[in-house]
């Protein structure tokens, strides 16, 4: 198909043309408001060990290697998921695909942008919105900032991020992001009680 | 809710994030298409259910995602001890609180001690 007619088809634009899963969503109340984050890339990366070093330099941010750790610089996040697993994201839409190629060693990366989809909670109450469906410690010793870990929030699997005292960034399926959405929104109403 | 330690993630986490994957230090024989079909239905099927301590792998499948083993015993529930995939069974004489005797001293209430001889 040449690119005139795909853009007369599509539009010219493709990113206005784009359904956002949690689009006009808005939940929770002082204790922890509830927005759906903005679009940004993600890549689930594999990689062995020796791979790490070389990753690390063409993704401009080190791979953390530690369980529960993450590392962030200028929008991008690294979350360690596994011992060879990490979740990349970038909330500036970088080509995130295109870094990890140039890289040039052996890596298993697999661009997941559309599947997923973020929920930032915000307040003091984030803390308990979050326990209302996930069982993990979420206190500030044993999850402290920048901790993520890959959990289960309800029957749904997430990823959390810890991105301030009181905020975290949850990471799950666009298809189950309604579920996610609304439990955590009747986590949310009750934290502040 | 029971906790279960990752030895990956290196933490107790709720048994949630888990699922048992039957059990552990099967080893897969190398010569399948010579075998005879007793051997493989036994190596395939045949398990021994043991009441007590049982080795069993298990996967952090909302966590790390990572397969390791566990000694449990069917009785307490309890975890004994998990380790890395791939890692000789431990010494269990030395994880029991008292090596001599078998876990779960204390009365256990089983179907058989409560229900067995209720008429």
């Amino acid at each position: 198909m040449s690119e005139l007619l795909r853009s007369e088809l599509l539009g010219s634009d493709l990113s206005h043309a784009r359904t956002l899963a949690l689009a006009g969503r808005h939940g929770g109340l002082g204790a922890a408001a509830l927005t759906p984050a903005a679009p940004a890339t993600r890549l689930s990366l594999r990689a062995k060990p020796d791979a790490v070093e070389t990753l690390s330099a063409a993704l401009g941010i080190s791979l953390p290697t530690r369980p529960k750790t993450s590392a962030s610089s200028n929008g991008r996040h690294a979350l360690w998921l596994g011992p060879d697993e990490w979740l990349v994201i970038d909330e500036t839409e970088a080509d995130l695909m295109a870094a990890a190629a140039s890289s040039n060693v052996l890596h298993s990366a697999t661009d997941v942008s559309h599947r997923n989809t973020a929920i930032l909670v915000k307040g003091f109450g984030a803390e308990v919105a979050v326990n209302g469906g996930c069982p993990q410690d979420l206190t500030l010793a044993a999850f402290p900032i920048n901790a993520c870990s890959r959990t289960i929030f309800g029957k749904a699997e997430i990823v959390l991020l810890r991105t301030a005292d009181d905020a975290f960034r949850i990471e799950c399926w666009r298809s189950f992001s309604p579920y996610v959405f609304g439990l955590l929104s009747e986590a949310a109403e009750d934290a502040g009680n | 809710m029971l906790l279960i330690y990752c030895p990956y993630c290196e933490e107790e986490r709720s048994e949630l994030e888990f699922r048992q994957a039957g059990d552990a230090h099967i080893a897969r024989p190398r010569n399948m298409t010579e075998m005879s079909d007793a051997d493989f239905e036994a190596f395939f099927f045949l398990r021994d259910n043991v009441k007590g301590l049982t080795f069993e792998r298990w996967r952090h499948l909302n966590g790390c995602g990572r397969f390791f083993n566990a000694a449990r015993d069917t009785v307490s529930d309890k975890f004994l001890t998990t380790y890395k995939a791939g890692l000789p069974r431990p010494d269990i004489s030395a994880l029991r609180p008292a090596a001599s005797s078998p876990v779960g001293t204390a009365p256990v209430e089983t179907y058989e001690a409560t229900e067995a001889d209720a008429k």
